[in-house]
């Protein structure tokens, strides 16, 4: 009934290669963004934009740039968290040794020097694979944070080794530093949302994304077939590192302010953003979303049903909240291994069908 | 999925929305995690003496208390979630007992103007009053210990230590590196060799930093470590035989549970503490009207330990300056600001400590407008492993405040200038 093709002629090659070819995603997507620069804005506080939104957004962008690099390509990396300290300190030098540039600029010029890191540490990737190109990645995050750390000159030689955010305007709005008013670190997390993700949806359907998927599916072939992986690999490095890199500039800059490498953009973190992305779904821009949002949400979720409704102990909550996103995760890998991305378009088959399955 | 955790979440903050006339203190506590064994006896001993003061006195000033619990984990992204979720309640004040969540909240509680607490931890320039408004340290900071220490060092060796060399130990973070810029300075001053060994978050692995030390023997190893670092350290020291005696934590290397696991190879192990431990008729107090009330914050083992006294210590800090904002306000349902009136100007004295209990818990100290630090003091003790207790060796030792003064004005003044602040009183 709903999700129905037909009666949707398309008459020309434009229209038959939209990003929602279906009448009904169209019109989702649009409410969707119309809500979230329209409505969301207006109706924000303080706790919903720091607690909620603004995280959700910031791991959204990261998600999706390790989805292009494991899902789209292939490539399993473990260096999310070092990359996003390479766009976090990038943004913080850049902040201070030009403090009259935009900081929008900064943050797309983190994205850029993230790019270059992560391209250079792609490079084993034309020559070793799988578990193996995991622990360079590996290698890669332990490294940077181990930098991050030791050289003083990152964190312009300040005795606690943190780096804080001094205040930036966007059109005379202060969108970091602690006098930014949430909806201003909204909107600046969603117009980074928006824009990756419309980059990263229109990569992968070009011909850079089906060489990608080339390459994931199996190199060998890909390459017979006149794939270059050396480009193909590099690109997705590159593309990756720079989402990922956005991510953590705004992670730094406009969610949490000041920030120490060891304990923001540690091994955990790398971990997280894949466990977004195997929750979420792999190879899927909408799973990058879902996966964020699951892996954000349902932790305050859970603790505000077990500590502000039942009453249950700090501590007893905390605990539950481990075995059960635990427990979550395995039930996702072994119920449905293609992640929420999938849950979702199964909904949409079965209500295509609905009332008449067959 | 999203949606229906969406609608949980509205519906959560929805129900936790009715503000009622009361002192809310906010404890943003860590149970959980690598550094739970010193956050669970802090908040422990910090709840246990507001529910005291709710049970024998019916609160402050005849105005209850409500104490709203929140888990960190010693995580800043915790922290955050937790600080947002609780000012709204008309918080009075906060204390994270981490660094890390420190730096993260002395910018937002200066803008929503919440009085922060940072004993004994968090960012020693803090102590400078006219720039860091809403933040007090007292009674003692970072560079007060690391000047303790060096001046304990002194005492013991006769008044110089040219050619000895002192290794700290630090924990990687904003907290480890607190110490460094002032034992550079004492090294100048002193003659010493000073040597840096970090270990990272969140500490089990330390096995090369102390083959270092038993390669270089220094003479002295100081330890700003915290959590499941400071069982680490201790076991490792013992491994390579270093001498207890020469081996000094800073006040969050000093409790129990730190020297515990080690056994009878602790013994001699030697700490900082800020705060006296005892057997203080307070804590009988709290077991009857507390604890066999069913009202104990933990599972009530902890009571009387060095972190829970030291928990205890701060909500007695917090509850004296509540008590002093009521009087020069006027009014017994205080807001942040007049509590933030009540710190700066806060007294503690010997006579008011035997009142409370808590005779000589702490040095006397006053507070001013321009001094959020407090005097700085700290005591040395030492662990015995027979009888299982710390021994406090030596009085209040002062730091030397030729040193940190000028430290905390540069500091202040660097951070002054970076956020346009124009430093005064409020």
């Amino acid at each position: 009934m709903f999700y129905r093709e037909a009666g949707d002629f398309k008459t020309s090659y434009v229209a038959d290669s939209q990003t929602f070819p279906l009448k009904l995603d169209k019109v989702g997507f649009w409410v969707t963004m119309m809500v979230a620069w329209g409505v969301i804005p207006f109706i924000i506080t303080d706790y919903w934009a720091s607690a909620l939104l603004v995280p959700f957004l910031i791991y959204a962008i990261a998600a999706i740039g390790l989805n292009i690099l494991t899902g789209y390509c292939g490539q399993v990396s473990l260096g999310t968290g070092g990359f996003m300290a390479v766009g976090a300190y990038a943004c913080y030098k850049l902040m201070t040794s030009f403090p009259d540039v935009n900081i929008l600029i900064h943050i797309i010029l983190s994205g850029g020097i993230t790019a270059a890191v992560g391209t250079a540490f792609g490079l084993p990737s034309l020559r070793i694979k799988g578990f193996y190109l995991a622990v360079a990645t590996l290698a890669a995050q332990f490294f940077l944070v181990w930098l991050f750390n030791k050289v003083s000159w990152f964190y312009n030689y300040s005795a606690s080794g943190q780096i804080n955010a001094p205040e930036r305007l966007v059109a005379g709005f202060a969108v970091t530093g602690p006098a930014s008013p949430a909806w201003a670190q909204y909107l600046v997390c969603l117009f980074f949302v928006t824009l990756c993700a419309v980059i990263a949806r229109n990569l992968t359907r070009g011909s850079v994304g089906r060489s990608w998927m080339a390459i994931r599916d199996m190199d060998i072939a890909a390459e017979i077939i006149g794939v270059n992986p050396l480009r193909a690999k590099l690109s997705a490095f590159a593309v990756s590192s720079f989402f990922v890199g956005i991510a953590g500039a705004l992670f730094f800059a406009v969610y949490l302010g000041a920030v120490e490498v060891g304990e923001a953009f540690g091994i955990q973190k790398s971990f997280l953003v894949l466990f977004m992305i195997i929750i979420g779904g792999l190879g899927s821009i909408f799973g990058s979303f879902a996966g964020a949002a699951f892996l954000v949400l349902l932790p305050v979720a859970l603790k505000i049903v077990g500590v502000d409704w039942l009453g249950w102990p700090t501590d007893l909550v905390a605990h539950f909240q481990l075995v059960i996103v635990g427990a979550l995760i395995m039930f996702f890998l072994i119920k449905e291994p293609h992640g929420l991305a999938h849950i979702w378009g199964l909904a949409k088959e079965k209500l295509r069908r609905w009332p008449f399955p067959y | 999925m999203k949606r229906k955790l969406i609608a949980a979440a509205v519906a959560g903050t929805l129900a936790a929305g009715p503000a009622l006339a009361d002192l809310v203190i906010p404890d943003l506590s860590y149970r959980t995690g690598p550094y739970a064994a010193g956050g669970t006896p802090f908040s422990d001993g910090y709840q246990d003496y507001f529910n005291l003061l709710n049970a024998r006195d019916g609160g402050i000033g005849g105005e209850p208390i409500r104490i709203i619990e929140c888990e960190t984990g010693y995580n800043t992204e915790k922290g955050v979630e937790c600080y947002e979720s609780t000012k709204g309640e008309g918080a009075l004040i906060y204390q994270p007992l981490s660094t890390g969540i420190t730096y993260q909240l002395i910018p937002k509680a200066t803008v929503d103007q919440i009085p922060l607490h940072t004993m004994g931890y968090g960012r020693t320039s803090a102590a400078n009053g006219e720039v860091f408004n809403w933040v007090f340290n007292y009674p003692a900071n970072y560079w007060d210990a690391a000047s303790v220490m060096v001046n304990y060092l002194l005492e013991q060796n006769g008044g110089s230590l040219e050619d000895k060399s002192i290794a700290l130990l630090y924990h990687n973070s904003a907290y480890g590196k607190e110490p460094i810029r002032t034992l550079e300075q004492l090294s100048k001053l002193h003659g010493f060799e000073f040597k840096q060994l970090a270990v990272d978050h969140p500490g089990q692995e330390q096995k090369s930093q102390w083959l270092q030390i038993r390669r270089e023997r220094p003479d002295y190893v100081l330890m700003w470590g915290w959590g499941v670092m400071n069982q680490v350290a201790v076991q490792e020291a013992a491994n390579i035989n270093f001498p207890m005696e020469n081996f000094i934590g800073n006040w969050w290397a000093g409790a129990e549970h730190d020297v515990t696991p080690a056994g009878d190879a602790a013994n001699g192990y030697k700490s900082l503490n800020m705060n006296r431990v005892s057997d203080l008729p307070v804590f009988n107090e709290i077991k009857t009207l507390v604890h066999d009330a069913g009202n104990a914050a933990g599972d009530g083992s902890n009571l009387g330990s060095v972190l829970y006294t030291r928990g205890m210590y701060a909500a007695m800090l917090a509850s004296e300056a509540i008590a002093n904002a009521q009087k020069i306000s006027g009014v017994s349902n205080i807001t942040a600001a007049q509590m933030r009136d009540g710190m700066a100007t806060l007294e503690i004295t010997n006579a008011r400590m035997d009142e409370l209990g808590m005779s000589a818990i702490g040095p006397e100290f006053s507070v001013s407008c321009q001094d959020h630090g407090g005097n700085g003091l700290g005591i040395v003790q030492q662990w015995n492993a027979i009888d299982k207790t710390w021994v406090a060796l030596t009085d209040y030792i002062a730091p030397d405040d030729s040193v940190t003064t000028p430290l905390i004005k540069e500091d202040s003044a660097a951070f002054a200038a970076e956020n346009n602040i124009t430093p005064g009183c409020l």
